[in-house]
């Protein structure tokens, strides 16, 4: 029994119910008028479910967020990769990526409209901004910190420079790939939300701040909500994905 | 450039390939122009036998070991395996990590058949003679099993047999066992006397333990550091026939450590 309730699962639904409980009870007291409570906004959940807009508002969404994330992992992972190898390679593309990860994007979102305009590019460019940096430089760093032995061992056991690095190096970084791909994928959620909320009001973002214009915040925070349900969701999908094609001694032990 | 190239004839003509099957000729290294970790070193290696190379820390024997491994360059002089001065690893040797240097995402039969695997053999193949090795070791059932379900004795038997199942003339094995308790270290150093009586190979091996290499060794390569240098070398005359315990009382096995001891004794401080 006591098993049962120490278990992942149980724990984890166990601080699931512990937020919303605490979440229902701040709405009660209330906060603010603003802050709906826990019930209200899965209400407002079903409501904006049933009358379409959650269904119209997604695939605008997911469309930069898609994109951006999708071309943030290819060219980041491999930048990243390429950093991790080659001193010269990082002399020359580190800068840049440490100079993106900590620039105010707000600041920058002024000067994306004008360059690219209101429509998508701009806003795959937030989505990247957002996303590439903590990729590459976790990339970068888990390629660079593969253990020397087992390098040496691939040299010694005459594998080619690219066995090397597909065989060994590669599969030993993937956890830490992963993890910089899975905090790019929550920057790339942020990045897709602001863009709507900066740029033009489209999707998610434009659910958000109709239904904050006309006051009903238990829609505006169901939108937030179904946002962040994806987000999860998505992190988890990832994470699946790397134990099954990386690690499966993790899963195992899992 | 083309003198060395003179010596290399030279020494392949001097040397019976028979006999010697890795051959140390002047080998220096410098590293960054002003640590000398090798100074012209010069030592043979029988075939067939085991030869520790034996010395205290800062003495260049690991050095050494991977500079015959093909994993650091010499700043001068050669290196000839079976008559053939090589720069870079090669086929003809294979090597056994002080950290075992394993792939903790891969299995032990991935593990030990990956030298097979980076040389293009087929996966039936090269995981039957995986088979033969893990068996050869004693981790017959753990085949499937990841590293970090493994022991530290048992990790260092699946970095050997993965030496092994390669073919290598020559097997580097460097410290091999110095991660491993005490234990189990007693039981692979008898492992190890069954092993090159019966592969027939070349063992090259690097430790600081004295008792450790009289116990397995056919010669000793005794190296002192500030100049590193080959002091001596020593050939424990121990019958090889009486059981591991009666050799660990044995007075020429107890003899070779103490006079081992009394000329390391005034290099140590």
């Amino acid at each position: 029994m006591d098993k049962h309730l120490t278990s992942a699962r149980a724990l984890k639904v166990l601080s699931i119910i512990i937020v919303f409980c605490a979440w229902e009870y701040a709405g009660r007291i209330p906060v603010s008028p603003a802050f709906p409570t826990f019930l209200e906004t899965m209400q407002g959940l079903w409501e904006i479910t049933i009358d379409g807009s959650l269904l119209r508002a997604y695939p605008e969404t997911l469309k930069p967020l898609i994109l951006g994330v999708a071309i943030s992992a290819v060219l980041g992972i491999t930048i990243g990769v390429a950093i991790g190898l080659s001193f010269k390679v990082e002399w020359f593309a580190s800068p840049i990526f440490v100079v993106m990860q900590s620039a105010p994007l707000a600041a920058l979102i002024p000067l994306l409209v004008l360059a690219y305009g209101i429509g998508l590019t701009s806003k795959v460019m937030v989505v990247c901004i957002m996303a590439m940096p903590v990729i590459v430089l976790n990339s970068a760093n888990a390629v660079r910190h593969t253990p020397t032995s087992i390098k040496e061992m691939g040299r010694s056991f005459l594998g080619s420079p690219m066995e090397i690095i597909f065989k060994i190096i590669l599969p030993s970084a993937a956890p830490v790939i992963f993890a910089g791909l899975r905090l790019g994928v929550s920057a790339g959620f942020i990045g897709a939300i602001l863009s709507e909320l900066l740029i033009t009001p489209t999707g998610i973002g434009d659910v958000i701040t109709y239904n904050q214009a006309i006051a009903e915040y238990a829609k505006m925070y169901a939108a937030i909500f179904s946002i962040i349900v994806l987000a999860v969701v998505f992190l988890d999908v990832i994470e699946k994905i790397e134990l099954t094609l990386f690690r499966p001694d993790k899963r195992v032990s899992a | 450039m083309t003198s060395q190239g003179n010596t290399a004839l030279k020494t392949t003509q001097d040397a019976p390939q028979s006999d010697i099957a890795v051959s140390v000729r002047n080998v220096s290294k410098i590293y960054g122009g002003a640590i000398h970790a090798l100074n012209d070193m010069t030592l043979d290696f029988p075939r067939g036998q085991l030869t520790s190379l034996l010395g205290p820390s800062g003495c260049g024997k690991t050095t050494l070991l991977k500079i015959i491994g093909g994993l650091l360059d010499q700043t001068s002089g050669e290196i000839l395996v079976n008559g053939k001065p090589v720069d870079g690893p090669g086929p003809d040797r294979a090597f056994v990590f002080q950290d075992f240097a394993l792939m903790p995402w891969a299995t032990v039969i991935r593990n030990v058949a990956f030298g097979l695997e980076l040389r293009g053999i087929a996966k039936s193949e090269r995981e039957a003679v995986a088979e033969k090795y893990i068996a050869a070791v004693g981790l017959s059932g753990f085949e499937k099993q990841y590293p970090h379900e493994l022991s530290g004795g048992m990790r260092q038997r699946v970095g050997l047999a993965r030496a092994l199942s390669v073919n290598a003339d020559v097997l580097l094995l460097d410290e091999p066992f110095s991660a491993v308790d005490e234990q189990t270290r007693r039981k692979f150093q008898e492992d190890l006397l069954a092993l090159v009586e019966h592969e027939k190979k070349t063992f090259i091996f690097v430790t600081h333990s004295i008792e450790e290499a009289v116990y397995v060794s056919d010669q000793i390569a005794l190296l002192l550091a500030r100049p590193s240098r080959v002091s001596e070398i020593i050939k424990p005359d121990i019958d090889r026939s009486i059981s591991p315990d009666a050799l660990r009382r044995d007075p020429v096995y107890l003899d070779t450590v103490e006079r081992i001891w009394s000329s390391l004794r005034s290099y140590v401080e």
